[in-house]
């Protein structure tokens, strides 16, 4: 006898376990409850009253452009203050790569300038 | 099996029972009240569920905000004709099985404001209500003992044959007519026509 057999038949009673309520429930209701469904019992749950309007609405993704210039202008600041609190014991090559990261954010706005989505319409 | 043996069995510590009792048993015990209330006897109702009363010690204590997972519906005071729709709509949306409880005088007959002209005469014209709680407001105990003869009700259930209840029976309504608002009243088929 494979001495690890005795976990297999504890994996096999814990599933069993679980799965044969589920199966007792399952057959309870195919044999004893009908279904009785219904356009009001279907209906979304809007505490009694019809739900309006419908859920199919159009949804704007150029919200993305906001959460772009977010990221450039939040994230820029949350980095850049340590940066400067940091400035003078810095490295020339954290100093490079600060600026290299700080170029990739401006870019970024170079673009959104570029774009004209930085104009109040 | 007949009653004897049975005793002797009991006195063993062997307890018989059968499949409609144990369903029925499991059921009684585990009303789940849909958490919703009209007027001032929903102030009894959730005194009822306060440890002074303790509606837990009937296993009816777990209010469900959604009538998905509610099988009582608790019709607590007065239902003005503006919401009855929703109530009608509320208790079609609780799965089967599902019970109605008329508490109050205003939910059994519109009460003191039966004649008032927006006040709808009983939940019954629109529900099939179980159990009628007179009371205005009726207190705590009272609820109690209504769910206690809902549960007795419940236990006598059948599980098959001609008397049994309405959610094991395909051919009966699972949703009951929402009323709409007409221009002066309520309209849509009613249950039965007030006297």
């Amino acid at each position: 006898m494979h001495p690890y057999l005795f976990l297999a038949i504890f994996c096999l009673a814990a599933l069993v376990f679980a799965l044969a309520p589920l199966a007792i429930a399952w057959l309870w209701a195919r044999f004893f409850s009908p279904r009785k469904p219904g356009a009001v019992k279907n209906a979304n749950y809007e505490c009694g009253l019809d739900a309006q309007p419908t859920g199919w609405v159009q949804f704007k993704f150029e919200y993305y452009l906001y959460g772009i210039i977010f990221l450039i202008f939040d994230v820029e600041t949350m980095f850049l203050l340590p940066f400067a609190a940091a400035f003078k014991g810095l490295s020339v090559a954290a100093c490079f790569a600060m600026l290299l990261f700080v170029l990739l954010l401006a870019e970024g706005l170079a673009w959104a300038w570029a774009r004209g989505i930085l104009a109040l319409k | 099996m007949n009653q004897q043996p049975q005793n002797d069995l009991t006195r063993q510590g062997v307890v018989l029972t059968t499949v409609e009792d144990l369903y029925n048993w499991g059921r009684k015990n585990s009303l789940w009240p849909l958490q919703f209330g009209l007027a001032c006897c929903a102030i009894e109702m959730i005194a009822a569920s306060m440890a002074r009363f303790d509606i837990a010690r009937f296993g009816a204590e777990v209010f469900r905000p959604s009538p998905r997972q509610a099988d009582l519906m608790i019709v607590s005071g007065t239902i003005t004709k503006k919401m009855a729709p929703q109530v009608v709509r509320l208790f079609n949306q609780m799965p089967e099985p599902k019970y109605v409880i008329a508490m109050g005088s205003c939910a059994i007959s519109g009460g003191p404001f039966r004649d008032g002209y927006n006040v709808l005469q009983g939940i019954d014209l629109y529900l099939p209500v179980d159990i009628y709680i007179p009371g205005c407001p009726p207190r705590p105990e009272a609820l109690l003992e209504g769910l206690i003869h809902l549960q007795q009700k419940i236990a006598g259930q059948r599980l098959t044959g001609p008397e049994r209840p309405r959610h094991l029976d395909a051919n009966a309504p699972g949703e009951f007519p929402v009323p709409e608002f007409g221009p002066h009243d309520l309209v849509g088929p009613r249950l039965h026509e007030d006297a």
